[in-house]
């Protein structure tokens, strides 16, 4: 599920906390025993993640129900 | 329930049963799915199904005494048997051109022929199976034609073209035919051994002559004088020697039984006996699964009650033609029997389109799963668990426990879902944390012993909060001089629902030790779900639903708070199904409260299931929503019900509904049919409110410690609002995720809109909120979802 959002939507958002842009990265998500690399932005300093709403709701959800089933 | 127990509810549905003219057919022509093809205008299908039955479709169509109708359900009084030999002439003569040769297996060269005696139609039946199977034939027939006794039939009645074109067949597969030819009885010398003589030169014998026994002195005989023949397999005491027709009939095997010449019933021990030559060249068992070969009774039920009866189009016998139209009608006159009585009044079990024999199986793989996709798990944590499958069944087959104990082996095996559940088992804890916001356990005050409990449950608590604290209030009247203690937590359904055994024992204990502490006072309960979870798993706490102390001991003649302008329609909910004192309970005070009652056409042990039970609203929305719009679309009346969830999912599709509580205590003057279903964080709220209320009103306390998190103040526009109704996520959820957001600093700000982002994983979900700090202090929230996958690499377990 390495991209399936589109990350330039997100471009505004900086880390609050250490007050930088998040810039694009390689993240893992893992669900019950497996892990996958996803493109996700992310803060460069404290590593603070944004998980888009459209792939919590989307691919996300899909891949949990898929592992629940396994 | 273990795998025998399935097997013995899979076995138990009939529905996989023949209807009743294909299991009387001797050689059981799918009548059934003939008919449809033909009602759909597909002759060619119909035809191809009548020849898979019937070797010789021509002439049997044309002479058929038709046992089959004698059984057709369409001739119980709706209209006549349906006309099926003239259905399958029609299959012919539409359909017969389309269809390609018979094409035999290659010959098979390893064994010795087979010996058919007699080329009467049981003879043609055993020589056709064989051939087309790739065994040699040789055919003996004593006269110059292939045929017999179908020489009689008057041409009218079957046209010799028919005859020949049928027969011709035989040859085309490639028999070898001796006409002309005794074999036996005018054999001269040895005739008497001429049995012993053929199984020397043919690997088996189908003797399809001969009525009398003397004349094969070789067989044996019984001490009735008659030949011995195996009743299954038509086996002679000779093991190569196989017998039908007349030396059947006459054979201590049908010995006293007046069999009835007729060519299908030939053919079907025509047909036996080839399984059975077949089995014998193959080396294979002769009897191993042979059950229902030939006419038996079928297990198959079909509901015909809402049937009308329908003549046929135009009056029929064996010599009638029907045109394209003609057959097509008659065809849709066929009632297709099923059973599927469940299914027709499920809408879970439909919305799957099979039926509970192919579901079990189904559910019986799902749990053998070792490595895999288990595709059932949403299918068996879909049920309402309602009963309503087991008390319409035949036969008994309850989906319900079927869908439960599968539940329960699911968590056994730590292969249930995490998500199925969750939110209601997380309402459950909510309910009955020991120092939360609701469960609550207490003697009346002043009072350090109760007799009588009021256990409203958590739901009515949660919907109407105020009902609670006036039904309290009636109970202390109505046993003035017993102590009356009040009961606030979750009965622990959602757990048994949700098939967790050690979730439901830890809540049990829980409630046993706070029971004990009120000295085992008798428990009133308000929730029908409460009801049956109590009498199913606390035997030893004695229970009495709170309508029949209402009825009882309450006013016995009501002013109700509401006028009545037409009637109600009541909706039991499906925990009562079988409590029909409850029922009746309720039915009295509506009485007198002079409530004019319609009775929906699926109530009391028959009613139906809001989509609560079971957990089904949660495991499966799109089903759950059909279930209840089903139960709604019955009457366009209002409902009225005594369950609180019942009442709710009416009401969150728009159907006027009420709670009883509504009629006995709802304040005049409003339309309380209309209320709004209360929401999931309304629910938390008014549970959290009530026991706040009664703590300081009745027992002067007040509640524990609040959360930091619990000040945290939101503002959520409608939109917002049932956004997160929709996602499953609580105001709690949210407020968790902004005190950790603002308190820690870890979020994320977007400068051209002015809102934040943060999240936090209070247990196993994952909650992000989009919010703006307002300058009162409150934060409004714009969006809300959630996430079970995890953020970096789990933490090895
Ligand atoms: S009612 Fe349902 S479960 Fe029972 S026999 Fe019929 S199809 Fe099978
Ligand atoms: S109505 Fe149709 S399916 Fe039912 S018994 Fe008659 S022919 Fe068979
Ligand atoms: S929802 Fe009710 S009627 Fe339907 S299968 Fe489940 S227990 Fe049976």
């Amino acid at each position: 599920m390495s991209q399936y959002v589109d990350l330039s939507a997100y471009q505004g958002w900086v880390c609050a906390d250490c007050g930088q842009p998040l810039v694009p990265g390689k993240v893992d998500i893992s669900y019950l025993g497996n892990s996958f690399p996803v493109d996700l932005l992310k803060c460069p300093n404290c590593g603070l993640v944004l998980i888009p709403e459209e792939l919590a709701l989307g691919k996300m959800a899909e891949v949990e129900k898929a592992l629940e089933d396994k | 329930m273990d795998q025998k127990e399935l097997r013995e509810q899979e076995n138990r549905c009939i529905q996989e049963q023949a209807p009743a003219c294909v299991s009387t057919c001797p050689v059981h022509v799918d009548v059934r799915g003939l008919a449809a093809e033909i009602a759909k205008g597909d002759f060619p299908a119909a035809y191809k199904l009548y020849r898979k039955a019937v070797p010789f479709p021509g002439i049997i169509s044309h002479i058929c005494n038709q046992p089959c109708q004698t059984t057709c359900l369409r001739g119980k009084d709706l209209g006549g048997a349906i006309e099926i030999a003239a259905l399958e002439r029609a299959a012919l003569e539409f359909g017969g051109q389309a269809a390609e040769a018979i094409k035999p297996l290659p010959r098979k060269h390893f064994v010795k022929p087979v010996a058919v005696i007699g080329g009467g139609i049981s003879g043609l039946t055993v020589a056709f199976d064989l051939a087309r199977k790739g065994w040699g034939v040789v055919i003996f027939e004593a006269s110059d034609r292939l045929g017999g006794g179908l020489w009689k039939v008057p041409p009218d009645l079957l046209p010799r073209d028919v005859l020949t074109h049928d027969l011709s067949v035989i040859q085309a597969l490639g028999v070898e035919i001796r006409l002309n030819t005794t074999v036996g009885r005018s054999g001269g010398n040895g005739h008497s051994t001429f049995l012993t003589r053929l199984c020397e030169e043919y690997d088996a014998v189908y003797l399809g002559v001969g009525s009398h026994s003397s004349d094969i002195p070789d067989l044996q005989l019984d001490e009735s004088g008659r030949t011995s023949i195996d009743p299954i397999t038509f086996q002679t005491s000779m093991a190569k020697v196989f017998a039908g027709g007349d030396v059947l009939r006459a054979s201590a095997t049908f010995s006293g039984q007046e069999i009835p010449h007729s060519a299908i019933l030939s053919i079907s021990e025509g047909r036996r006996a080839a399984a059975s030559i077949d089995r014998l060249l193959q080396k294979v068992s002769l009897t191993a699964a042979r059950s229902n070969e030939g006419p038996y009774e079928t297990r198959l039920y079909t509901n015909t009650s809402e049937i009308q009866p329908q003549t046929a189009l135009i009056e029929t016998d064996l010599s009638t033609r029907y045109s394209r139209e003609v057959a097509e009608t008659e065809a849709a006159r066929c009632m297709q029997c099923e059973c599927l009585e469940c299914v027709k009044n499920c809408e879970y079990l439909r919305h799957y389109k099979g039926y509970p024999k192919k579901y079990i199986r189904e559910v019986y793989n799902n749990l053998s799963i070792v490595m895999g996709t288990r595709h059932s798990n949403t299918f068996i944590n879909s049920c309402a668990l309602c009963g309503l499958c087991a008390e319409i069944c035949p036969t008994d087959v309850d989906m319900g426990e079927v869908c439960h104990n599968a539940r329960e082996q699911m968590v056994e095996q730590k292969r249930m879902p995490a998500s199925a559940h969750d939110f209601a088992l997380q309402d459950m804890a909510f309910s009955n944390s020991a120092s939360g916001k609701f469960a609550l356990a207490r003697n009346a005050s002043g009072t350090n012993s109760s007799s009588y409990a009021f256990f409203p449950g958590c739901q009515l608590s949660g919907s109407s909060p105020q009902y609670v604290e006036k039904a309290y209030d009636f109970l202390k009247g109505a046993f003035p001089d017993a102590g009356v203690g009040l009961m606030l937590r979750c009965c622990g359904a959602p757990a048994d629902w949700a098939g967790n055994k050690q979730l439901f024992e830890e809540s049990r204990q829980q409630f046993l030790l706070e029971y004990e502490k009120l000295g085992r006072p008798k428990l009133v309960l308000a929730c029908s779900s409460c009801y049956q979870v109590f009498q199913k798993h606390y035997p030893d706490v004695q229970i009495v639903s709170f309508w029949e102390v209402f009825d009882q001991l309450g006013p016995q003649t009501l002013t109700a708070g509401r006028a009545f302008s037409a009637p109600v329609a009541i909706h039991d909910p499906c925990s009562t199904r079988y409590a029909s004192g409850i029922q009746d309970a309720v039915r009295n005070i509506l009485g007198k409260m002079g409530c004019e009652i319609q009775e929906l056409p699926l109530s009391r042990e028959k009613t139906e299931c809001c989509s609560y039970g079971g957990l089904m609203w949660l495991a499966n929305k799109p089903v759950a929503e059909q279930a209840v719009q089903r139960r709604i679309n019955e009457s366009p009346q209002d409902y009225l019900t005594y369950c609180a969830m019942c009442r709710d999912f009416f009401a969150r599709r728009g159907k006027r509904s009420l709670h009883l509580f509504d009629y006995i205590y709802g304040a005049a003057g409003t339309d309380l049919a209309l209320a709004p279903a209360v929401g999931f964080s309304q629910r938390h709220e008014n549970r959290a409110r009530l026991k706040e209320k009664l703590l300081k009103e009745r027992w002067s306390e007040t509640m524990p410690e609040q959360a930091a998190f619990e000040s945290i103040r939101l503002v959520l526009p409608e939109a917002v609002q049932q956004m997160v109704e929709d996602r499953l996520i609580l105001v709690e959820d949210m407020q968790k995720v902004i005190e950790y957001a603002q308190r820690t600093g870890k979020r994320m700000f977007n400068a051209a809109t002015g809102h934040y982002l943060a999240y936090t994983k209070p247990t196993s979900v994952t909650y992000w909120v989009e919010y703006t700090p307002q300058e009162d202090g409150a934060f409004l929230v714009h969006k809300a979802y959630s996430h079970r996958m995890e953020i970096g690499r789990e933490a090895k377990k």
